[in-house]
């Protein structure tokens, strides 16, 4: 019998695809999204908007959270830890958490390197902007990838960005020769065995979902017909007027992406979405995409 | 004329048992209403979260149709949260089941992710070669009826697979990996008559 194998890892990505993972901060919060139908949901102290809001240092949350949302429901919980800090990673996987993102809406311990998370029983998920940084985290153990996005903003524009870079970087390695993969592997920043995999399969070793700035039923099908293969939300749910309702909505667009008649349907008096922010109006050393590399 | 057999595209891994049919000469179809369900020879409801199935399972008018037909010998086959679907779940747990197999299930009951584990299973009805079996926060087949034939175990006894005339369930994921072998077994069981 074999354990924390990377099957198993990558396995339990594969089991959320065409899901949506929703970001709660209190065992009550966690129950709706449980209940709208999320496929897992990511336990926090504060929600991305909240972290941008208050400034200052953000870290993993308190344990006593975690705990209470895990006890709560039946479904796989995700927690955050800061990039590099592989020591709030295993306080995490001591927790018992089913999944790990290694984030960037918390603030980095180390700028330099991210943990090593083939050190890890427990799965990790990693932001990336493009190909390269998706293949950069996979190398280091990320049993799954998620587009950066902007956090709390609301505003899905960057994880529109994220998505088609890491889309267009696969259709490039597919349509390239062999022997231009050494270059590109050294462009991109990625090593060549992941390079020359992506060029033979067509697709990421891993799962990819969409995440940063989703805020309506129809951001997650957009996200969905731009390749993802599941969402994450969010600030988009619990700082909307009607959680329930908008949290069920999401779930039904990213089930029917392609169907929209229904994603109308689903979108129809949802109340007030979250309120927005226009990324050109963020200072530049408030943006949380650029943390990692 | 190809086999058609549905999967179940609601959440989860069902663009994988999509690969694992077309490897196998079938037709596959990705189910998401219930109108796409006729024509069909079988159906697969796959690996994902059980409570995200069932509940868009319930919403868009899936289940009295899939009861029907399971109950009037159409095949269905169950992995993982699927046989969640398919079973009782033990007094008290969420969510709501279609109850059409004669076990009872208990959810995650090997633990949370990091007791996850990969195992060679030995399954007489699939030849003598070992079967790879991944469990994924597996539900553990808690009851099994006197109807219900188990397929496989776990060395300690624990069943992990099993039959009840045209209805198939295992608590492992065959469709993640390259062994076609259940698939395979599947097909088998749709186009014979008994």
């Amino acid at each position: 019998m074999e354990q924390g194998t990377q099957t198993l890892k990558s396995g339990l990505a594969q089991m959320l695809k065409g899901g949506v993972i929703m970001d709660v901060v209190t065992p009550e919060h966690a129950k709706i999204a449980e209940a709208a139908g999320a496929c897992a949901v990511m336990a926090l102290e504060r929600v991305p908007a909240d972290i941008r809001a208050q400034g200052g240092v953000a870290r993993m949350s308190d344990p006593t959270i975690i705990s209470a949302i895990i006890e709560a429901v039946s479904i796989p919980v995700m927690a955050k830890c800061r990039i590099g800090h592989f020591v709030e990673a295993q306080v995490l996987e001591a927790l018992g958490v089913d999944y790990i993102d290694e984030s960037e809406v918390l603030t980095p311990a180390d700028e330099n390197h991210h943990v090593w998370k083939h050190d890890f029983k427990v799965p990790f998920v990693c932001g990336c902007r493009d190909l390269g940084e998706a293949l950069r985290r996979i190398s280091e153990g990320a049993a799954m990838i998620r587009t950066k996005g902007e956090a709390g903003t609301g505003n899905i524009v960057e994880a529109v960005r994220h998505m088609r870079a890491v889309q267009d970087g696969i259709r490039k390695l597919q349509n390239m020769p062999e022997d231009e993969l050494p270059a590109e592997a050294k462009n991109l920043g990625a090593p060549i065995e992941l390079v020359r995999e992506v060029h033979r399969t067509g697709k990421l070793p891993v799962v990819n979902f969409a995440a940063g700035g989703i805020a309506t039923p129809a951001d997650a099908a957009l996200m969905m017909q731009l390749g993802a293969e599941g969402v994450f939300v969010g600030s988009g749910i619990f700082k909307s007027s009607d959680p329930a309702k908008r949290a069920g909505a999401i779930v039904r667009a990213t089930t029917h992406f392609r169907d929209a008649r229904l994603i109308a349907e689903v979108s129809r008096g949802l109340g007030e979405a979250m309120p927005g922010l226009d990324i050109k109006a963020i200072p530049k050393e408030e943006l949380l995409a650029p943390r990692g590399w | 004329m190809a086999l058609r057999i549905g999967v179940l595209a609601l959440q989860g891994a069902f663009a994988e048992h999509v690969v694992m049919l077309g490897r196998l000469g079938v037709d596959p179809v990705e189910v998401r209403l219930p109108p796409q369900l006729s024509g069909l020879d079988a159906l697969i409801i796959p690996g994902g979260e059980s409570t995200s199935i069932s509940l868009l399972m319930s919403e868009y008018g899936f289940l009295a149709p899939v009861e029907n037909m399971a109950k009037s010998g159409f095949p269905v086959w169950g992995t993982c949260a699927g046989l969640i679907v398919l079973s009782r779940l033990t007094p008290g747990s969420y969510p709501h089941t279609m109850q059409v197999m004669d076990i009872e299930v208990k959810r995650n009951a090997f633990g949370r992710q990091v007791d996850s584990f990969e195992t060679d299973l030995h399954i007489p009805g699939l030849g003598p070669d070992a079967f790879h079996g991944i469990f994924i926060r597996a539900p553990r087949i808690s009851k099994v009826g006197a109807a219900v034939d188990v397929l496989c175990k776990l060395p300690d006894g624990e069943p992990v697979a099993a039959r009840q005339g045209k209805l198939l369930c295992c608590s492992f994921h065959p469709e993640l990996g390259n062994d076609t072998r259940f698939h395979r077994y599947f097909v088998d069981m749709v186009t014979t008559s008994t």
